[in-house]
Order: structure tokens, then sequence, then C-alpha cells
């Protein structure tokens, strides 16, 4: 099977609270690391889970390859992805500004077309914009199924896979026939979350996404990075929406200590009238 | 005259009553609307979809929309909007409608506006406000196209009032199964059981973290019952294995904006509280009066929750009898 993983690099998603706005109405996220998106993260385990036996996680049964849309510097981010058992990396040279979640999907599309990938993974959505929108695009531009908010997935004869979607209150169980566009949670990566069909059914992954070893970063430095311009996969780069000024939401006040339960029962009754 | 069509969420032949915040949404806009609603089993949500003011209820009901696959629904909601000429098309930001939108605004060739929190619809151009950076950002968007695609936040957009007026009711065909479709099968939908109210269409919420332990049920559960309220947790709970992971509140689980949220045990940690912070009433209750949830709790109690929790639970069972 062969994946095709969308990746996003962003502002240190733990310490989002840090995230600043300027006098002038812009996003100050400076002296925030720079990190992948925790559910690319998740994207990327699945593909390496979806191309291996478990047991054997240094043979690839398949091929994954990463693409980023970013400057020169998310290329560390590939790098270290390479290191984790990624065997191909594409940097799209572009910056966000000039990017939307349908371009986005457009340029995917036109890179889908050329890898011709059975599978694209992303993460169901990154931890900036918070949009949740370039898997489903990408699939209707594609003309494929798409299985969102995946917190379960399941290889059938690598043709087929069959996705259990976390919605509110209920797990949907698809099927989908390859190839497709699968977005995910971070349940995939637990222990039972994704399984190719190569994994014996006895085999537990450990919590989590895994690391790359040293010796691991220092042989992906072989491993084929290349760049292309956004101008090779796509003639139209006009976004359909445009951002204005970001604004910070108003703070909630530090509310009053009660002394006892008792307190707290009155207040709630007689002042905030919600019990 | 063009307006927005709004499309309904429904399961098990039950409107979902986040779906009228999306009615609510087209009230302030003060643009017309009409519904479709589109299922396996769906025409009797259709009367109940009529009281708010809607103009026409479309009613989409054919066996082979079983399981609401978006690639059956996407190209049926496409054909009505060309045909009937909507400017706007809406719906609410569940899994639903967050599955179904971006695939619509593709087909269409329009912009998205995702997650949107607010309108403001008084100058040339219509805006979108939405939160980014999980709540730290609100950012203020615009759709170049013609026509919009919008999902909306429910806690953010109130049902609209009933009218004494009823929508007329409509049936419409699906569109053809194309190659997507017949690619996609949908198995089956096993609803988590539980008594309680969901977490996201409760009026309150009771959550615990991790300092609850093994007692995590034994004393949440009988306060949530007191309160009929749902039960939340905080992303440490769950990961410890105290409570069923669904029941995340937080970055990485649900949002929630309840009237009264009750935070017992929670540290208040930034993943946590951006999942809850849009509550009404806020209140924190834990022993270490430094902790950070304080600064968002209206009310705080510093007490040990082992001694708190019965005891409030006790207080409300008997405020209930008088």
């Amino acid at each position: 099977m062969k994946v095709l993983v969308a990746v996003k690099r962003v502002s240190d998603p733990e310490n989002v609270n840090k995230v600043k706005v300027t006098p002038d109405g812009k996003v100050d996220a400076s002296g925030l690391e720079p990190k992948p998106s925790p559910y690319d993260e998740y994207a990327l385990e699945s593909a390496l889970r979806l191309t291996e036996n478990g047991q054997m996680p240094r043979q690839r049964l398949g091929e994954v390859v990463v693409v980023t849309f970013g400057p020169k510097p998310t290329e560390l981010m590939l790098r270290a992805m390479l290191g984790t058992g990624a065997d191909r990396a594409i940097r799209v040279d572009a910056n966000d500004e000039e990017l939307d979640g349908d371009l986005v999907a457009r340029a995917l599309k036109a890179l889908v077309d050329r890898e011709k990938p059975d599978l694209v993974l992303v993460g169901y959505q990154q931890t900036e914009s918070e949009s949740n929108e370039v898997g489903q695009m990408l699939a209707e531009y594609l003309g494929w199924p798409q299985a969102t908010y995946a917190g379960s997935i399941r290889s059938e004869e690598d043709t087929a896979l069959v996705v259990g979607r976390e919605v509110e209150g209920a797990t949907v169980t698809v099927r989908v026939t390859l190839p497709a566009v699968v977005t995910v949670l971070d349940k995939v990566a637990y222990p039972r979350g994704v399984r190719s069909k190569h994994t014996p059914d006895s085999f537990a992954y450990p919590e989590g996404v895994r690391f790359a070893a040293l010796m691991a970063i220092m042989a992906a430095k072989r491993k084929p990075l290349v760049e292309l311009a956004l101008s090779e996969l796509v003639s139209d780069r006009a976004t359909r929406v445009r951002y204005g000024v970001v604004e910070q939401p108003p703070k909630r006040a530090a509310g009053v200590r009660v002394k006892d339960v008792a307190e707290l029962v009155m207040r709630l009754k007689s002042e905030a009238k919600v019990i | 005259m063009p307006g927005t069509l709004i499309i309904a969420e429904v399961t098990d032949g039950k409107v979902r009553k986040s779906t009228y915040s999306a009615f609510g949404f087209a009230r302030q806009l003060g643009s017309s609307f009409d519904v479709l609603v589109i299922g396996a089993a769906v025409r009797a949500a259709a009367d109940e979809l009529g009281a708010y003011g809607a103009g026409t209820i479309w009613v989409c009901e054919d066996a082979a929309l079983a399981g609401s696959v978006c690639e059956r629904v996407a190209p049926t909601v496409v054909s009505l909007v060309t045909e009937r000429n909507y400017d706007t098309v809406a719906v609410t930001a569940s899994a639903f409608g967050k599955d179904l939108a971006p695939r619509v605004a593709a087909r269409l060739g329009c912009g998205y506006a995702p997650d949107v929190n607010r309108v403001d619809a008084s100058g040339s151009a219509r805006r979108y406000r939405r939160s980014m950076y999980s709540g730290s950002v609100h950012g203020w968007m615009e759709i170049v196209t013609a026509r919009h695609v919008v999902s909306v936040r429910a806690s953010e957009f109130p049902t609209p009032e009933g009218t004494s007026s009823r929508a007329s009711v409509e049936p419409i065909a699906a569109a053809e199964a194309d190659a997507a479709a017949q690619r996609i099968q949908w198995i089956d939908t096993q609803q988590k059981k539980s008594e309680r109210p969901d977490l996201a269409e409760a009026r309150v919420v009771v959550a615990g973290g991790r300092a609850l332990k093994e007692q995590f049920a034994a004393l949440l559960d009988p306060l949530a019952d007191a309160l009929g309220a749902a039960v939340g947790a905080s992303r440490a709970a769950c990961d410890a294995g105290y409570v069923a992971p669904e029941l995340q509140v937080g970055q990485t689980g649900r949002t929630v904006a309840p009237d009264l949220y009750i935070a017992v045990g929670i540290s208040g940690a930034i993943q946590h509280v951006v999942g809850m912070k849009s509550s009404k009433v806020i209140v924190a209750i834990n022993k270490d009066a430094e902790a950070p949830i304080f600064q968002v709790a209206d009310f705080g109690l510093v007490q040990d929750l082992f001694v708190a929790v019965p005891e409030l639970t006790r207080e409300l069972k008997a405020g209930g009898q008088s």
C-alpha cells in the first residue's frame, strides 16, 4: 500500500495560551517553538502502522510519502519524519499567507495525480486555524470516498479499510474501498487504534506515536526530500477565503471563593440561578 | 429570492437539538431560509423542523441514505443549491456538519467558513468570526466567492423562538450514487450507552480530573444524577483509564458550553480550559488553592473533593425534595 501523509508545521500547541495579538490585529506566536501539528503526527503513525507488521516495524510493506506546504525551515520536520519511518518527503514551497484550505486541497489533488497513492491520511484538523476541511475538499476533488474523525483503522487485503469514525456519542463504522482519504483523531495511536492486516491480532502497539532512534535519524539524511513550487501543481492560486484582523477574546474574570458547600449551593441558586 | 439552505441533522429519526443553532444563524443574517432533511427515515422530523420560520422543508428520504454518508448527501445538497440558487449553505458545526460542509463547498466551487461563532452582516462584505489557536485568538474572515458555505458553532447561536406559521414540506429525490459513493459502505452506528444527556447538549456538565482516581464514577455519577448533568473528564483522567475517552473535554476532546460546568479535582491546564471556558457559569472544586482552574471559575471552593462532592450531592438532593 502506498500512503501519502499531508502534514503541517504549527506553533507549539501545548502553549497556545501564549499566542498574542499585535496592535494591528495580527497573530503573534513569537517565542513558541515550531512543531508538527499533533493530529498530523497521528496520521503519520497510522500510515506507518498500515504499511508494516507491527512486530517488524523496520520492514516497510509499502511506501509512505510525507508532504508539507511551507518555507525551507519546515524541512527539519520532514527530516524528522523520515527518521521515524517515512520513505520520501516533499516540500511544496509556500507561506501560510498565500494559502487557504481549498488551495491546499487543489494542490494536493495535483500531487495525488502524480504520486498515485492508495490512501491519503491527514490529521482531522491542524491546531492553528482548526478549520477541519482539507481532507474533505481533497476527497471531493479526487472523486474519492472520505472517512473523517477516524478513531480506528483496519486494513483488509490492502484494498479496503474498515474505519471507526468517532462522532458525538457514537462510533460510525464504514468500509472504504481504496483509494480514499482518511482524517484521523488522536485515538488512532492507541494500542489497538490502527492495525494492518499484516499485524497479528495478538500484537499490541505501545501507546502514542513512535519516535526516531538516533541511528534512524542519521540514515534518514540519505532519504529523498524534494522541493516543488506551488505553481508546478496549480495554475489558479486564488484563494476563496481571506482572513482579516484577529482579536483577543474577552478574558473570563476570576470569580469569588466560597467558604463551603452550603454557600456554593446558595450562590448557584440565588445569584447565578443555574440550579 | 435566494436565501439560506440549512442541512438538518437527524439521528434515529429525531432532529438533533444543535441543528436549530443554524436556524438562529439564518435569522441573525436576516435571511429567508429553507431546510433540507436528508436520510433513510426522516419524514417524521420534517414537521418539527417547520415551526421555526423556514419557508420550505425539503425532504429527501431514501433507504440508500442509511448512515447519512457524505458521499451521497453532498451531491444532493449541491443539486438543490444550484437548482434553487441559494446564496448560503449552513450547517451546525457537529461532526456531521463538518464532514459534509467542506465537501459541499469544494463541489460548489465556493468558499467555506468553518465553525463560525459570530457573523457581521452590517458592511458590504459579510464577515465571519471564528475561534483559532484553541480559543486563544478570534479571527475574522471573508468569503471571496458569491456563494458561501458556513458551519456554525452550536453554543454561540441560540435556537430561535418558534413561530405560528408552518413551512411547506416538499419531497425531493436523492442524487445518483457516483464513484465515490459506491466505494463507501456504512456498516453500523453504535450509540454509546448512557442514561445521561450528551455532553454537547447538556445544560449542566460535571467533570472530574485524575485526582478522583478509582472513585471517579462513585463520586461523580450521583452528583450528575442530582443535577441531570452530563459527565465529562480531563485528559489526565481519561488517559489514566478512570473514565471512557469519549468523555474528555478539552483541546483533544469535546468542546462544551453548558449553563453550568462543575470542575472537580481538575487543575485547569490550558488543554482542558479551552474546551469549557465558554460555559456560562463555572464552578471549581479543588484542594489546591493555587490551581489555575480558579482563574476561570465564577465560584471556587478550596476543599478536599472527597469531602465536598458527597456533601454537595446531599445538599442538591435535599434541595430538590424541599
